[in-house]
């Protein structure tokens, strides 16, 4: 079942795209991450805090922090990018073989 | 929305944890069930599953000049069920607290709450209020989406904040601190995900019968 018009289509991916590329433009900042500076305020408001536990791993350096996270991103969008290959692929193969079924003379072997 | 490790008292880390766990169960019960009953449904599960993978991977600007991840659960909830994302939501976050630092094993109780059941929970029944007054699959699903993801980060205030209580203003205070870190950065990034995921959910359903055997709309077939 379609949800959206191929216009809305254009339309949701364009939005969807000013909305994380608008900030970067207009508001100047310092674009930490926001699970950082809740770990921060916990810091904070209680003197003396430190963590009761740590991390039994850390990336040793940002460069492969960013490289994982990357990687999480690149298995996530694989995935996705092979179901919607493969759910078109089979849609399109109905199609042509319900093609044949109708008009089968015009098509050569 | 992670909350980092050790960052949360014992104490809390075990409530959370055990009051997650129930639900990570019947989550496993239930991706079972769905896997036994609709086989030809595994592909769209998987792409759920890649969905919050990838995209709670990704640190978006927001309009406050900081950065924050959506949660993606809401596509996989309003598919399969939120009880559901408990467990997909808990792989990704098992997987962030080990392979990244980001998070935590003592939070991850917390964590699963807050992202892989709150928020499910929240998107599946936006999304069905939505359909049951009328509303477009769309709008239902972008509702459901957006308001989902918000509502985690609205759980994470809500924990730091019975944790952390402000020493003049208590809970209040403190969530409202809470939230002024996360509730606000998250509204664009929360609005955007909910566009994203009616994106996905149609790439995924407009060529396929999925939604139909799902049984999310009534069949015509």
């Amino acid at each position: 079942m379609r949800l959206i018009s191929r216009r809305a289509r254009y339309l949701l991916a364009f939005a969807t795209l000013a909305l994380t590329v608008a900030p970067l433009i207009f508001v100047k900042g310092q674009y930490g991450g926001s699970d950082d500076q809740g770990s921060a305020a916990v810091a904070a408001s209680q003197p003396g805090f430190h963590p009761w536990f740590e991390p039994i791993w850390k990336p040793p350096s940002p460069e492969i922090e960013s490289l994982l996270f990357a990687l999480q991103a690149a298995i996530g969008a694989g995935t996705i990018g092979y179901v919607v290959g493969r759910i078109h692929g089979a849609a399109k193969e109905r199609e042509v073989n319900n093609n044949k079924k109708t008009a089968p003379a015009d098509v050569p072997h | 929305m992670h909350i980092m490790e050790g960052f949360l008292p014992p104490g809390h880390c075990v409530a959370w944890g055990a009051a997650a766990a129930p639900f990570v169960v019947h989550g496993a019960v239930k991706l079972r069930r769905v896997m036994r009953e609709h086989p030809q449904a595994r592909l769209t599960l998987a792409a759920s599953g890649a969905f919050t993978f990838v995209i709670s991977a990704l640190k978006l600007p927001s309009v406050t000049g900081s950065c924050s991840h959506p949660t993606g659960t809401g596509l996989g909830a309003v598919l399969f069920g939120p009880p559901v994302m408990a467990i997909l939501g808990g792989i990704v976050l098992l997987f962030q607290a080990l392979l990244l630092a980001h998070g935590g094993l003592t939070t991850l109780g917390a964590n699963i709450f807050s992202m892989a059941i709150v928020g499910p929970w929240v998107s599946y029944w936006l999304w069905k209020l939505c359909t049951s007054l009328g509303l477009s699959m769309a709008i239902g699903v972008f509702v459901g989406a957006a308001v989902g993801d918000w509502a985690t980060y609205i759980t994470t205030s809500i924990q730091l904040a019975l944790a952390y209580p402000d020493a003049a203003s208590g809970f209040t205070g403190a969530f409202l601190k809470f939230a002024g870190v996360f509730a606000l950065t998250q509204v664009p990034l929360a609005i955007a995900e909910g566009f994203l995921t009616v994106l996905v959910m149609n790439a995924l359903s407009e060529k396929t019968q999925v939604l139909e055997d799902l049984g999310l709309v009534r069949g015509r077939s």
